[in-house]
């Protein structure tokens, strides 16, 4: 590195500071009374409409991580990095109906949490409680990785040690303390508008500068026939087909399950709203699609990664150094902020989800029954920033891979959260007890497939080398289950099947033998619209 | 607002009863069906401004999402 690029870190510090002011700005906008309740602090008023919605979730799902680190798996390991694209078309038609009618209970019974919902639903508290704390051990690595995606446009601009980190994610824990959820709505249009406008440059700039889509594609091509790896390539090898789709499914299917994803949905206004932004959201696939591609530029431009502390290449700064070697100064200064700004959003909505969880299926439930508005409000207020401390350390203190290893993880564990949250929301046929021995089963199955796959390095020589041991990946070879072939599989599918085959047996066993919890919800509460009789409008609270 | 202490709800002010239900529904399986079986896509040819089938099939696929996607909505608002 030849030092800070100073042009850049003037755009990218100005425009980072104006956010933040945003940030602090927001707790006046669409303001209520007072901000000492979850309902206001922690989902906004729940009065968000279409665009609000829109940029909310868009800016939330779509986070600085996935716009760093999709592009570098697809310079690595070439079309197996492209199944964040079928993922993110097949995610809105699957959980159409399943978040109206999440949307709709929710409203009618004031839920503020997924785990409230199961709480309601199937009458067991400690299945609630299991619901929770998945959502928040799943939860607290995404966070941390929103840094990783701060850290590498700062490696890009020659910024190193921990000092800058250090300094943005305080200020965040501090409007997003003050400010709650508008602060991350109100920042997501600044977020994703700067997104948009960069991508769709580099998408035009640069592969006109590098000759063109054919030329970069013989580069991507020609890279990956001199590598070893037989598992790269510009289309998937013929074993990694079923990865790839049951990859793309599994990632749809526990999107929404995380808790910062449903916050969203939770604070959107009408039933209405919901149903519409699932039509309107795959703009940011497009956007995402686009962004994969920015890999095979950054292979043809000769991007060489830095290398990480750990004495690796670490491939997240590959699209931030392709941003600085092809744009002007300044304009690469506005893609770095938007990919550090990409970062604050999601890192933010996700402290809420999990500190609502804490407030509401822990504190609440177990520690202070009687909790009034007030307290809940200030407990989540607390807890966000202890979950962004917590964050922030793992990050600083322990190795980045190590994060990035808990959120693969963290997608299998999520998954298996989907028969007592989204099959509840259609039926109440499970057991309670049977939906817990599932969860448990799932849990066991996957942490025991994760923990069996190693990572292997392909020499040039032929031979191969174990870079890790366990918890390499989230391809499970499906020899190891007795079967002849080659083909792999996303172990979120074999945890989430077995899960499943528990809740069945484990119900059809305990029915009518074990006491189940008593459901409060009851069937016209899923398909309630906003202006219904006992659905809570808040609206008239918000000015 | 809290969830254990719903009082039952009187006559008259639970939401009325409706259904999700529609055939229009189905068309949100399409969706599913072009991108999850991977041997559909998985080529170099035909090439689209340089740019191989795998991918801006995909790309594309995204617009028969929207579409299917937004005539569920509309079919659900009837």
């Amino acid at each position: 590195m030849d030092g800070i690029k100073g042009t850049e870190l003037a755009v990218f510090t100005v425009l980072f500071v104006a956010v933040s002011a945003l940030g602090f700005f927001a707790s006046r906008w669409r303001r209520a009374e007072s901000l000492d309740s979850l309902d206001e602090w922690g989902l906004g008023g729940r009065s968000f409409g279409g665009w609000i919605t829109w940029f909310l979730i868009g800016g939330d799902l779509y986070t600085a991580y996935t716009f760093v680190a999709v592009p570098a798996l697809v310079f690595g390991a070439g079309a197996v990095g492209f199944f964040a694209v079928p993922y993110t078309i097949i995610v809105y038609p699957i959980v159409f109906f399943v978040l109206a009618r999440m949307w709709s209970v929710s409203h009618v019974h004031g839920f503020v949490t997924p785990a409230d919902f199961v709480r309601a639903r199937s009458g067991s508290p400690t299945l609630a409680l299991l619901i929770a704390l998945t959502g928040i051990v799943a939860t607290m690595p995404y966070i941390a990785l929103q840094l990783v995606g701060i850290e590498a446009v700062l490696k890009a601009m020659g910024v190193t040690g921990h000092v800058p980190i250090i300094i943005a994610f305080t200020i965040l824990a501090a409007y997003t303390y003050n400010s709650g959820l508008r602060a991350p709505a109100l920042i997501a249009f600044v977020k994703d508008t700067l997104i948009y406008i960069v991508v769709l440059v580099a998408v035009v700039v640069i592969p006109y500068k590098l000759g063109g889509f054919d030329v970069i594609f013989e580069a991507a091509g020609k890279k990956f026939e001199s590598t070893p790896n037989p598992g790269d390539g510009i289309v998937l090898g013929g074993p990694a087909q079923l990865q790839y789709a049951t990859l793309a499914l599994g990632s749809a299917l526990a999107l929404f399950l995380y808790p910062h994803s449903l916050t969203g949905v939770f604070a959107a206004k009408s039933r209405d709203t919901v149903k519409k932004n699932m039509a309107a959201l795959p703009a940011y696939t497009l956007v995402l699609g686009l962004l994969a591609l920015l890999g095979y530029m950054a292979i043809a431009a000769g991007v060489k990664p830095l290398v990480g502390e750990n004495g690796k290449p670490d491939g997240n700064t590959v699209v931030p150094l392709l941003f600085e070697q092809q744009f002007p100064d300044w304009f690469a200064g506005v893609a770095f902020a938007a990919i550090g700004i990409g970062a604050l959003v999601p890192a933010a909505i996700m402290s809420i989800a999990a500190a609502n969880l804490w407030t509401r299926n822990i504190y609440k439930e177990y520690l202070n029954k009687d909790a009034t508005p007030k307290q809940e409000a200030r407990s989540s207020k607390l807890a966000s920033l202890v979950v962004k401390v917590g964050a922030l350390a793992a990050i600083l203190a322990l190795d980045p891979q190590f994060s990035i290893d808990l959120q693969l993880i963290g997608g299998v564990l999520i998954l298996q959260t989907l028969p007592a949250v989204a099959l509840g929301l259609y039926t109440r046929w499970f057991h309670a007890k049977a939906l817990i021995a599932g969860w448990s089963a799932g849990m066991a199955v996957g942490m025991w497939a994760l923990y069996q796959i190693p990572q292997k390095l392909f020499n040039a020589d032929g031979t191969v080398t174990l870079t890790k041991e366990h918890f390499g990946g989230s391809a499970f070879p499906l020899s190891d289950l007795g079967f002849d072939t080659k083909s792999t599989i996303y172990v979120g599918a074999i945890a989430i099947g077995v899960n499943l085959l528990v809740c069945v047996l484990g119900t059809l066993a305990m029915r009518g033998r074990v006491d189940d919890g008593i459901d409060l919800t009851s069937p016209s509460d899923y398909t309630a619209e906003q202006g219904d009789p006992g659905v809570k409008d808040l609206e008239a609270l918000v000015h | 607002m809290s969830l254990d202490n719903d009082p039952p709800r009187p006559v008259g002010t639970a939401p009325p009863a409706r259904s999700d239900r529609s055939p229009w529904n189905w068309l949100l399986l399409v969706p599913l069906v072009v991108t999850l079986y991977p041997p559909l896509y998985n080529r170099t040819s035909p090439e689209l401004a340089g740019i191989p089938f795998f991918y801006w099939y995909q790309l594309a696929v995204i617009s028969v999402g929207v579409l299917c996607t937004y005539l569920v909505y509309r079919a659900s608002k009837r």
